[in-house]
């Protein structure tokens, strides 16, 4: 390799002005923001709406947080495959709620995927969070509680406690919890893929 | 969004992991927010897969004719402050350009003000100057920006910590494990390294890569000063054979 990666820094508490500018209070930056939905009206499949917190060492909600999502259609077909579902953009920005912290995600709920060198991958959305404090953005999955088998990634972390906090949990019809924990009891699996 | 074009990327491979030492510690009790937001646990480690190697695309019809110029692109008034140009590539680790890929960029008014809801330093707003701008990268991973540099500013810290001139860059790639946000400093300024943030980047050669240099054959007479950042972002490896069953 000729080049090192350049290094990342923290996004700040400002990031909404740049990913996010209405919730950033500047409305109109853009003629069109990205991310506002992952799917549009008519993606296949099951809706699902997925609630949760992004919580920091002492548990307090980190309410500056972004999260980006980013997902295959119902059928596991990522969006850019000529074959996928033309109403899933697959990618999404979450804003931590400026006062509770909670952040909303509805959309459909992907397929499973290919895995690298075969197989199969259960259904799982990926994430990737950024906040003032967190230096290099966190990489981590939400999987859909009972929907979680035969996946490679699950099947590598050793301590079932641990992968459990990469499953979200059921809280009704079509409806899910997922809280990111970064530090400390109950800590989120974070990645290096 | 735009389906990939890149049919010349025949059978890559994963990502090529990533250099943990290229990147900032994650824990720094000097940058104090960091200490109770930073992961305790090992990262786990795997090859990547389809879901870090595809990522979204964003075609030219998104992107506004001023949304390149900060200058202009909040009202159509020129914003107050020191007309610059911030250009540069954008690269993967092999030197491979990276084509069509969005740059998003936000910072502060030439006062070290900025246009958020929860920023309430002393400096005045710019009526003029929004603060964000956004671009997608040539055909040879080229991009620019025309802006005002940002003024330093004071945050909460420890007791008196200042934030060098900086503007904030977020980049896509092609591969949602490529994505990367980080920030451009400008060359000389003093307080690049009294910077907690700035240092959380312990290995210099790599915080010396953040820092642009001024570039005057790019500066236009009587204009504007020009500032250089070139970005490298996470490669994939070319391997013809690793990716496929054992047999074939």
């Amino acid at each position: 390799m000729r080049h090192r990666e350049t290094p990342s820094q923290t996004a700040g508490p400002y990031v909404h002005i740049g990913c996010m500018p209405t919730h950033a209070g500047n409305p109109g930056s853009f003629a069109t923001e990205i991310g506002t939905s992952p799917i549009r009206d008519g993606a296949a499949g099951e809706i699902v709406t997925i609630t949760g917190a992004v919580l920091d060492g002492q548990g307090l909600a980190v309410r500056d947080a972004m999260i980006e999502t980013w997902q295959a259609d119902a059928r596991g077909r990522f969006p850019g495959d000529p074959r996928a579902d033309p109403n899933v953009i697959g990618f999404a920005r979450l804003a931590a709620d400026g006062a509770t912290g909670e952040f909303t995600l509805r959309t459909v709920k992907p397929g499973r995927t290919p895995a690298r060198g075969g197989g199969t991958q259960a259904p799982h959305i990926s994430l990737w969070i950024v906040a003032r404090g967190i230096n290099t953005g966190l990489q981590t999955r939400l999987y859909f509680e009972g929907d979680t088998a035969d996946d490679p990634l699950l099947a590598r972390i050793e301590h079932r406690p641990r992968a459990e906090t990469l499953i979200a949990t059921r809280t009704g019809p079509g409806a899910f919890r997922f809280d990111i924990r970064l530090q400390g009891a109950g800590e989120t699996v974070f990645l290096d893929l | 969004m735009t389906p990939p074009s890149d049919t010349d990327d025949t059978d890559p491979g994963p990502l090529v992991p990533r250099d943990r030492t290229a990147h900032p510690v994650a824990l720094d009790p000097d940058y104090k927010t960091s200490v109770t937001r930073a992961p305790s646990q090992p990262l786990l480690s795997m090859d990547s897969t389809p879901s870090e190697e595809t990522g979204p695309r964003f075609g030219h019809s998104l992107v506004g004719p001023q949304d390149n110029n900060l200058i202009l692109n909040f009202t159509g008034t020129p914003a107050i402050g020191e007309r610059i140009l911030v250009h540069g590539r954008v690269r993967d680790e092999f030197g491979r350009p990276v084509p069509e890929t969005l740059i998003e960029i936000w910072q502060a008014n030439a006062g070290g003000r900025y246009r958020h809801v929860k920023d309430t330093y002393f400096a005045p707003l710019d009526p003029n100057f929004g603060g964000c701008g956004r671009t997608l990268t040539d055909s040879e991973g080229r991009y620019r920006f025309l802006t005002i540099r940002p003024g330093a500013y004071p945050w909460p810290n420890r007791g008196n910590d200042w934030r060098p001139m900086h503007i904030h860059f977020s980049v896509f790639g092609h591969s949602f494990g490529q994505r990367l946000i980080t920030q451009m400093y400008f060359e000389g300024d003093p307080l690049i390294h009294r910077c907690p943030i700035a240092q959380t980047i312990r290995d210099r050669s790599q915080l010396d890569t953040l820092v642009a240099p001024l570039d005057m054959a790019m500066s236009r007479p009587l204009d504007f000063l020009a500032w250089r950042f070139d970005i490298t972002l996470r490669g994939r490896r070319q391997t013809m054979f690793e990716n496929r069953p054992e047999g074939l």
